[in-house]
């Protein structure tokens, strides 16, 4: 069995991802923080020759979809306060990342999900299948999805839509 | 040349392609500036995404996610009790207090009861509950003779808490019971039931907290209840109602 310090190896790509999906330092923390107690608890059922790393990140996806469905976590919103920026970077490369991290945070979970596996974890289309538990299909046309919609969003061509809600 | 597929224009991206495929795809996008176009937006996304969240991977990492690792479970778990007794210590003199009201008798005699009962029970791993709920009928029946009333586990799948079982505890001066659920993220609810002497009267939900752990408590008739879980006050709110509910619907057709 692998030893439990070995979870500590993980951490900082676990840490990245659930930012990255989050867009929020502290709820992203929170999300390792149960995805690490939850792992751990199952530490034995982690067969060797089994990646530990798309078995973590299956463990946090699942965890993430639970918070959601409960209405745990606030999804970041079009109009709503700007996602935490991870980065010091140049003005105008700043300025950059700043239209995209706007615009990756108004695609749906599901398909910024797989954008952020694919790009940032740099897992291939089957590892991230088994993350998400969804067939390597639906992978490809969310990825599909996600790079339309991002590249409409980063043009202006998709306005965001504001949705009036009845006051009574 | 025929087109190149779909995933094949992604796999150049991401660059998962052998040699002469993306050779393949290169010769493509020589003469379709559409799809080179497109191409150079994905890879710029890409790019972008991996700059952006480099630097969290670099970060130096809280110590609250490096505590549960570095303890061997056994010690986890002996130092989580000892909190938690600490804790519920505290608690009793301090911080268990109503947050709607005045103080009233339930807080010693069932809250306190209820939260010790959570805090030592829930987080077990191997015996969390002493009949589980595969014998449901027989854990009510038993329960129920013990404590001298009907006591029956309300079912709370609808909000995703399933039965795992329960176990009878001592209470003040007679026996109590503890249900308790789980869902599908292993967070876990309990409820505490213990026998009304005061007579028969029912009082409102009333809510309690006592660190991160909310409780909501009630008096029905023959029975009071406490349900505890480390969860938000409205989500908790949610299913004592649930509970209540589905309780009176058992009970009238008992």
């Amino acid at each position: 069995m692998l030893s439990r310090e070995a979870i500590l190896d993980h951490l900082p790509r676990l840490r990245r991802y659930a930012r990255a999906l989050t867009g929020d330092r502290f709820a992203a923390d929170d999300l390792v923080q149960d995805t690490v107690e939850r792992a751990l608890s199952r530490w034995a059922l982690l067969r060797p020759g089994s990646d530990p790393q798309v078995w973590l990140l299956a463990i946090m996806h699942n965890l993430s979809v639970n918070q959601r469905r409960m209405g745990w976590r606030e999804q970041v919103t079009e109009d709503g306060i700007l996602p935490e920026f991870p980065v010091a970077a140049s003005q105008t490369d700043g300025l950059v990342l700043e239209d995209l991290s706007r615009c990756l945070y108004r695609l749906p979970e599901e398909q910024r999900a797989v954008l952020l596996l694919v790009c940032v974890e740099e897992l291939s289309y089957a590892q991230c299948a088994r993350v998400l538990a969804i067939p390597v299909g639906t992978v490809m046309s969310r990825l599909t999805r996600a790079r339309q919609k991002l590249a409409r969003l980063l043009a202006g061509d998709e306005e965001v839509v504001v949705k009036l809600e009845v006051v009574k | 040349m025929n087109r190149p597929a779909e995933e094949d224009f992604h796999a150049y991206v991401d660059g998962t392609l052998v040699t002469e495929e993306r050779a393949r795809v290169e010769a493509w996008l020589l003469d379709h500036s559409d799809d080179a176009e497109t191409v150079r937006q994905w890879q710029v996304q890409a790019e972008g995404l991996r700059r952006m969240f480099a630097p969290v991977a670099s970060e130096s990492i809280p110590e609250r996610l490096l505590r549960p690792v570095r303890q061997s479970p056994v010690l986890a778990w002996r130092v989580a009790a000892a909190i938690a007794w600490l804790s519920v210590g505290i608690g009793l003199g301090y911080g268990l207090r109503p947050v709607q009201g005045k103080g009233d008798n339930e807080l010693v005699t069932l809250v306190r009861p209820a939260v010790t009962a959570h805090v030592v029970f829930s987080p077990e791993v191997r015996h969390p509950v002493e009949v589980g709920s595969e014998q449901e009928a027989h854990l009510a029946q038993w329960l129920s003779k013990r404590l001298g009333t009907t006591v029956l586990a309300p079912h709370l799948q609808s909000a995703g808490f399933h039965l795992l079982g329960g176990r009878l505890l001592p209470g003040e001066s007679s026996a109590a019971a503890q249900f308790m659920y789980e869902d599908g993220t292993g967070r876990r609810v309990t409820l505490y039931v213990r026998r009304e002497v005061s007579g028969n009267r029912d009082t409102a939900f009333r809510f309690a907290r006592e660190n991160s752990l909310s409780v909501f408590y009630w008096v029905d008739g023959q029975a009071a209840y406490a349900l505890s879980a480390e969860l938000p006050r409205e989500f908790l709110l949610g299913l004592a109602e649930l509970a209540y509910r589905d309780l009176e619907g058992q009970t009238s057709t008992h």
